[in-house]
């Protein structure tokens, strides 16, 4: 009987590219200042917000993140933290290949 | 300087510079008059040492404080609570992870301190000529006289700065609340008379 040999694990972890996220905020912090705050979580991320509809106290926005790397776990952490909630996750681009500024 | 940042962001996300504001205008102004009414009081007495004067003025002035403190606290503390749970209804979430639950915490101590400081501050610039008197720096008025005028100069400064909030003239929003002291010294002047 033979000894099991597993190769080491080499694949690289795929890296988010894009997201585009429908999230319910309240009026404060503004949409200005809630993206800036997205965007400060990366330093190449790009964030694009899109008011879809304005009640008495809260929008519905569409956000677009892009970046090489994009972390959505502090993406979300952050949504949250500003009062927001995370209602879905509306497109992914994701890729394999390694993180890399190309 | 991140707790700044921080406290920016929680009194923008609340509203609250406008608040604060007018909190401390209105609790200056508050402080402001009283130590007029208390030095015009014993101006008019004229009995009372600078001691005395002293001790009523600054006793007046830990009153404002305490008072403005607490009042504030309590209905900003309620006032929050409540912003915060009509939020969370909107929200259909659970916010107390949230700035907004900060906020909700936080903003009612500093806008407290913001309405008890204001007048324990203006109060004490104000008796500041009787705190000198008191320590034997000789001054070109008596120490009473020039914690009048001053509580004039005070008077007026802060009508100015409600002028320049309210994008009006200065001068006659200065001018209007000096009106006010002269005639807040005038019934102090008939009271203390009769």
């Amino acid at each position: 009987m033979g000894r099991l040999h597993f190769e080491p694990f080499t694949t690289p972890m795929p890296s988010v590219r894009r997201l585009v996220l429908d999230v319910l905020k309240p009026h404060h912090p503004d949409s200005l200042e809630f993206c800036q705050r997205l965007a400060a979580l990366g330093s190449d991320y790009r964030v694009q917000l899109t008011v879809v509809e304005v009640d008495e106290n809260t929008e519905t926005t569409r956000i677009i993140v892009e970046g090489v790397d994009v972390d959505f776990h502090r993406l979300r952490d952050a949504i949250t933290e500003m009062g927001a909630s995370l209602h879905s996750i509306d497109e992914v681009e994701v890729t394999g290949s390694p993180a890399s500024s190309d | 300087m991140r707790l700044l940042t921080d406290l920016a962001l929680l009194l923008r996300i609340t509203g609250s510079h406008g608040l604060m504001r007018r909190y401390f205008v209105v609790n200056g102004f508050d402080g402001a008059l009283t130590m007029l009414g208390l030095s015009m009081g014993f101006y008019v007495s004229n009995e009372a040492s600078i001691g005395v004067m002293l001790t009523a003025c600054l006793g007046a002035a830990v009153a404002l404080f305490m008072s403005g403190v607490t009042s504030a606290f309590l209905s900003e503390w309620e006032e929050r609570k409540r912003s915060l749970a009509e939020l969370e209804r909107a929200m259909v979430a659970d916010l107390s992870e949230s700035v907004h639950a900060e906020a909700a915490r936080a903003v009612p101590f500093v806008i407290a301190l913001v309405n008890g400081l204001a007048p324990l501050s203006i109060s004490v610039v104000i008796i500041t000529p009787l705190i000198l008197a008191r320590a034997g720096i000789d001054l070109p008025l008596s120490g009473l006289e020039a914690t009048i005028a001053l509580a004039f100069i005070v008077i007026f400064l802060l009508g100015v700065f409600l002028g320049h909030v309210g994008g009006g003239f200065w001068l006659w929003s200065g001018l209007r609340t000096v009106l006010i002291a002269v005639a807040t010294a005038l019934i102090v002047m008939v009271v203390g008379g009769i």
